[in-house]
């Protein structure tokens, strides 16, 4: 057999570039079992001890469930108001429609040092104290466009005819909608709702603008120059947790293909 | 569409929706959304802009300003920080041309290569899209100990004479770099795959049959047709690496001379409370990648995308 160089270059070129996108992750994860007294950044053998006491690090534990709160109200918000305009945007035609385009499009092309930097001097200006709400309102405010994005794609994907079948047989416009149109655009909507969360919840920038005295994960481990083992023992649980979900939802999307008989 | 510019599409063509239905509907979908975006995105970038026209009254304590029409405020910023924007937009292009070659052939050997096996198909996307799960500050935080001096790569690059004893890999440009290219590549990649994965096998095909070699196929084949997702790619790398400051700031991958346009905004606005000086780089900073993407979305012939 003829072992052609071509071949074997591609391969070799995305398991190198692969390693590269992986080090730091395995690096994060290894020194949360870092038996470090006080600088992570040595290692010094290993130990459960971090994980069995992740609560020890001062403060660490309160950051964390600020940042899952913030996450899950801010998702809520932009989850909502995103599904919205969705299914405004690609069900509709309506004057004014590529101008809603542009608004949405805009902050995704903005900086994040200018969105919080704006949100920041206008909060300073209208003399709102910065605090928790303001976090949620600048997560919600980044998160919506990409809301818009993911879940338009679904419903730019969804045959209308379903929807009208569902008329057909005398459906009327409130049960099409609960019992068609938002099941069919599920998928979606939680695709953009886990996205909105996982944005939030590692967000530092825009945070650190409207924060005030609040403590987000972030924020925290931004406080610590060198990081006590505790947070990258928090940082790899959510990583493996993270890592678990998508593996399962492949081998169920895997799993309903060959039920369904479709083969990619 | 606008949102073509990030969505990687491409070979199929959205069909324009349907003519309206009741257009009261659309309203009531679209009032909350567009309040938002006008209360909380629209209206503080207004307040950026009054407030970089600010002024300093007689005997001000700090951080108070009146509102004026002071443009001078643009000038001083120009003057004193022109070196930190053209620092911001040089480390972001090498960046974003850094990932572009380092992701679009993983993105071709996801989207093409590896269709024939679906399961190293999903486990490459899933490695590709891993660094998104772990914290950002800690994954920049590990290449700063991993390309420190008391790791075998700095060592050996000391041994070996390549980097002189007195200078470090961290802390440099290059380290900068580095850490923007990494913490961004996956923005790069995904587009570029979802754009690949479309692409129809049998147009590479038809160009083999004619007698195209497969560089000539790639140039002329498979580049165009997945233009839209490097575009989308090489826009959703610059843009976060053009306004970050994690990777170039002290305590991560940088030093004070690699301070970018970032981290000034974030210590006149949040340290010296200099806040005009803050808002006329944010909106410097905001002008200058807006004409950068009208420009490259341009020339790169998808007119349609803003």
């Amino acid at each position: 057999m003829k072992l052609s160089l071509g071949k074997w270059l591609l391969p070799l070129y995305v398991a190198l570039a692969l390693v590269f996108l992986v080090t730091p992750i395995v690096y994060v994860i290894i020194y949360s079992f870092n038996n470090s007294r006080r600088n992570n950044s040595i290692w010094n053998g290993w130990t459960l001890e971090n994980w069995l006491g992740v609560c020890d690090a001062q403060g660490i534990c309160e950051a964390f469930g600020t940042s899952i709160a913030v996450g899950l109200v801010a998702t809520v918000i932009a989850t909502v108001l995103g599904t919205l305009l969705a299914i405004a945007l690609g069900r509709y035609r309506f004057r004014g429609r590529s101008t809603t385009s542009l608004l949405l499009f805009l902050p995704l092309a903005t900086p994040e040092v200018v969105l919080g930097a704006g949100l920041a001097a206008q909060f300073l200006a209208v003399g709102v104290p910065k605090g928790f709400w303001t976090i949620v309102i600048v997560h919600a405010l980044f998160c919506l466009s990409f809301v818009v994005v993911t879940v338009k794609a679904r419903v730019a994907s969804l045959d209308p005819s379903l929807e009208e079948a569902g008329r057909d047989l005398y459906g009327s416009a409130k049960q099409v909608f609960w019992r068609i149109t938002l099941p069919l655009l599920l998928p979606g909507i939680i695709a953009a709702a886990l996205l909105s969360f996982a944005l939030s919840f590692d967000d530092f920038i825009i945070t650190k603008f409207n924060a005030g005295q609040v403590t987000t994960f972030p924020l925290w481990i931004y406080t610590k120059k060198t990081p006590p083992a505790e947070a990258n023992v928090i940082a790899s649980a959510i990583f493996i947790l993270a890592i678990v979900a998508v593996v399962i939802a492949q081998l169920a999307a895997a799993a309903r293909r060959k039920r369904l008989g479709i083969t990619r | 569409m606008a949102f073509a510019a990030f969505g990687g599409g491409g070979a199929a063509a959205v069909a324009e929706p349907a003519p309206l239905k009741k257009s009261w509907i659309a309203i009531g979908l679209l009032a909350p959304g567009l309040a938002y975006l006008a209360l909380f995105f629209l209206a503080p970038l207004v307040s950026l802009l009054l407030t970089s026209l600010q002024i300093a009254p007689e005997g001000a304590g700090k951080g108070e300003y009146i509102q004026a029409f002071n443009w001078a405020n643009y000038v001083v910023a120009i003057e004193s920080y022109w070196p930190h924007i053209l620092r911001s937009f040089t480390y972001a292009i090498i960046a974003t041309l850094a990932a572009l070659v380092i992701g679009y052939p993983v993105a071709y050997f996801i989207g093409v290569t590896a269709r024939k096996w679906p399961m190293i198909q999903a486990l490459t996307l899933t490695l590709v899209i891993a660094p998104f799960f772990i914290s950002f500050l800690l994954r920049t935080l590990a290449w700063k100990q991993i390309l420190g001096e008391n790791n075998w790569i700095a060592q050996s690059l000391h041994g070996l004479g390549w980097l002189p004893a007195d200078q470090t890999i961290v802390g440099t440009p290059f380290s900068v770099v580095f850490g923007l290219t990494y913490n961004f590549l996956p923005f790069m990649v995904l587009p570029i795959y979802a754009s690949l994965e479309r692409l129809d096998r049998r147009y590479l095909e038809a160009g083999s049959d004619l007698y195209a070699p497969p560089a000539t196929t790639f140039w002329k084949v498979t580049l165009p047709l997945s233009l839209p997702g490097v575009v989308s790619g090489t826009l959703l790398t610059f843009i976060p690496a053009a306004g970050d400051y994690i990777n170039a700031s002290q305590i991560y991958l940088g030093s004070p001379q690699t301070a970018m346009v970032g981290n000034v905004i974030d210590r006149t606005f949040l340290e010296s409370q200099q806040y005009p000086i803050a808002a006329a780089l944010s909106a410097l900073l905001m002008g200058i990648v807006l004409v950068i993407v009208a420009i490259y979305v341009r020339r790169a012939g998808t007119e349609e995308l803003l």
